[in-house]
């Protein structure tokens, strides 16, 4: 039986309790009105004269372009000229708008950077149940304990896209009614994006993965007690149709929760794309957990062929996350579609640095350092790397969500950190304590005795 | 000078193992061991040195990588930067997306092929090499230990072996 140090809760509560006052911070602090905002612009103006030069620069290049047709230059002249009027308010408000989004994408990518963690979990168990592992039965009560965030980390989710049906932010644009009116393109595109039916879409979802996982951690606790298969044997179809269930769902949840904040924008492999950032994280944060409980001497059967393993995990998914990510974005690139291609220009121009810096920590980073055989077995280096994944995913959802709410607006500070130590204080107080409800060894899984025994 | 040779044959790879295990202990020197399939576990028991082949093969894959990505930055950028499709062909970096399905798939490409090269190399196989299978069965459903005689008894030694499950005892002189 695992008892919860009193020196892990406190710091997690610490953690949340710094994380909340400091995305209180971040609310308090988002202009309110466009006035604050030209201020802001004003102030800085002053500080950064030079970058001003830049876009006065930039603004005398548009009309140049429109030279080059002259039958409409005097149309085009005029136009310009009564935009560039509007022009001053219009930014205002536009930026007004990002920055009033950033507490609320910062909460947003966190909250969703744990939830997909406790998910991915979820879904590795249930792999690992379909597909009879023997290897890793000693390590189902770690997982089940990473997937005891899911209820949690899910209804903080169902809650933050409700208060965004209610108009309290303005993550998903298409939820505007005014933005909508002018907007064809969603226009055509609301009977799916609609604020009912995509509340509606998100209960069915967290409902049944909450219900596969409190069933599949039901069974594996009276599996235990049991002197008959019974239990297992339905966990094992459990978790076939879980795994069914997920991708359909995961996939619509992709398109729902991450992709429709860019509502022009759609791309085929995303579901697929989110499905690998949340499974590398899921198995990475498997791997920390049970490195921590072992070292604290609670995993007696854990040995380092187990580590090994996670570790091929994180190496294999961490590749298969590139392949996505690059397939994605080499199609758009090498097409270059106007339509489709706005998604990466944003992204190169003004989120250049997390954008490509995420391709290190991702890929070549554990490439590197999780090549190795000997080296997968080194406590030090797995958690190394663990780490580096943990941050390059977290800035892979950064990516999708903050050039769409925020856009240029974007920093990584107090609120995007504050809101990082809350869900992860939150994640660790309510993974450490779900560990402390059942026994860490399943006692009578048919395989537990291979597993055991595993060696590599 | 002739050196003298004990090929003591087993049926069963438990068996093998555990007279392995048995002979390094008596401090006897074991030439080679035939086997129809691979045993798991043998190369340990008889303290053979871990392979480096994996090296090799990453140092290959570095070296088709590099390979890919100077042909492609001599022929596209370099040599003759035209324009194909709108394609930016001014910096090697600006058109990389286009290069890297070749760039991956030549790394695979030389990693696997000079790795294979390389085993056959050291393992010395090729077509018309001459078998140097001992025994034919070995091939098919035994397993041969051969244990230098070197300056002992050979009625003590083949004694040894026969105690370790040996179904077949030969001297050979090499």
């Amino acid at each position: 039986m695992y008892t919860l140090s009193s020196k892990l809760k406190l710091t997690a509560i610490i953690f949340i309790v710094v994380g909340a006052i400091g995305m209180i911070y971040g609310f308090l602090s988002a202009p309110s009105s466009i006035e604050e905002v030209e201020q802001i612009i004003a102030e800085q103006g002053a500080h950064h004269g030079e970058s001003h030069g830049e876009t006065a620069q930039m603004e005398e290049h548009q009309p140049a372009g429109h030279h080059s047709q002259p039958q409409e230059m005097h149309g085009a002249d005029a136009d310009h000229s009564s935009v560039a009027e509007g022009h001053e308010s219009s930014h205002a408000e536009h930026l007004l708008h990002q920055l009033q989004n950033k507490p609320w994408a910062a909460t947003y990518v966190a909250a969703f950077f744990f939830f997909m963690i406790a998910l991915g979990a979820l879904a590795f168990y249930a792999v690992q149940y379909a597909a009879q592992a023997g290897w890793s039965p000693v390590l189902y009560r770690v997982i089940e304990a990473v997937t005891a965030y899911l209820l949690p980390g899910s209804l903080i989710m169902l809650l933050l896209l409700a208060l965004s049906g209610m108009h309290f932010n303005h993550l998903f644009v298409w939820m505007d009614p005014e933005v909508v009116k002018h907007d064809e393109l969603i226009q055509g595109k609301s009977a799916f994006l609609n604020v009912p039916f995509f509340l509606i879409r998100a209960v069915i979802y967290i409902a049944g993965w909450n219900i596969f996982r409190y069933l599949l951690r039901k069974n594996s606790l009276r599996h235990d007690e049991a002197d008959h298969n019974r239990w297992f044997k339905q966990s094992f179809k459990l978790s076939a149709g879980f795994l069914v269930f997920f991708i359909v769902t995961e996939s619509m949840m992709s398109w729902d929760w991450i992709m429709s904040v860019d509502p022009h924008w759609y791309s085929t492999l995303f579901g697929w794309y989110v499905f690998a950032s949340l499974f590398v994280s899921a198995i990475t944060v498997i791997a920390l957990i049970t490195i921590y409980l072992k070292s604290r001497g609670y995993l007696e059967y854990v040995n380092n062929s187990h580590i090994h393993d996670l570790a091929k995990f994180m190496f294999g998914i961490s590749i298969f996350w590139t392949y996505l990510w690059f397939s994605q974005f080499m199609l758009i690139w090498y097409s270059n579609i106007p339509e489709e291609v706005t998604y990466f220009i944003t992204r190169i121009e003004d989120y250049n640095l997390p954008f490509f810096g995420m391709i290190v920590l991702n890929f070549l980073f554990p490439l590197l350092v999780l090549m190795n055989s000997d080296y997968k077995r080194v406590n030090w280096f797995v958690v190394m790397a663990g780490v580096v994944i943990l941050i390059g995913h977290y800035i892979d959802i950064y990516n999708m969500i903050m050039p769409a709410t925020v856009g240029k607006s974007w920093f990584i500070g107090i609120p995007e950190i504050s809101a990082i130590f809350f869900f992860g204080g939150l994640f660790v107080f309510v993974v450490f304590n779900a560990l402390t409800k059942a026994p860490l060894l399943a006692k009578r899984n048919p395989y537990i005795e291979e597993s055991k025994h595993y060696h590599y | 000078m002739s050196s003298k040779v004990l090929h003591a044959i087993y049926t069963d790879d438990d068996l093998l193992m555990q007279a392995v295990k048995q002979t390094k202990e008596a401090r006897y020197h074991i030439e080679e061991v035939y086997t129809p399939f691979p045993v798991h576990g043998l190369d340990k028991a008889m303290g053979l040195a871990p392979t480096r082949l994996a090296i090799t093969a990453f140092i290959y894959g570095i070296i088709g990588l590099s390979v890919a990505a100077s042909m492609m930055n001599f022929i596209m950028i370099e040599d003759w930067p035209q324009n194909i499709g709108g394609k930016p062909s001014f910096s090697f970096i600006e058109n990389l997306p286009a290069f890297v399905p070749i760039m991956f798939e030549l790394t695979v490409f030389f990693a696997a092929h000079l790795m294979v090269i390389t085993f056959y190399l050291r393992s010395r196989l090729w077509p018309f090499k001459e078998a140097e299978n001992p025994d034919v069965r070995t091939t098919d459903d035994h397993f041969l230990m051969e244990v230098d005689v070197a300056n002992h008894k050979v009625e003590e030694m083949s004694k040894f072996l026969s105690n370790t499950g040996a179904i077949e005892i030969k001297l050979i002189h090499k």
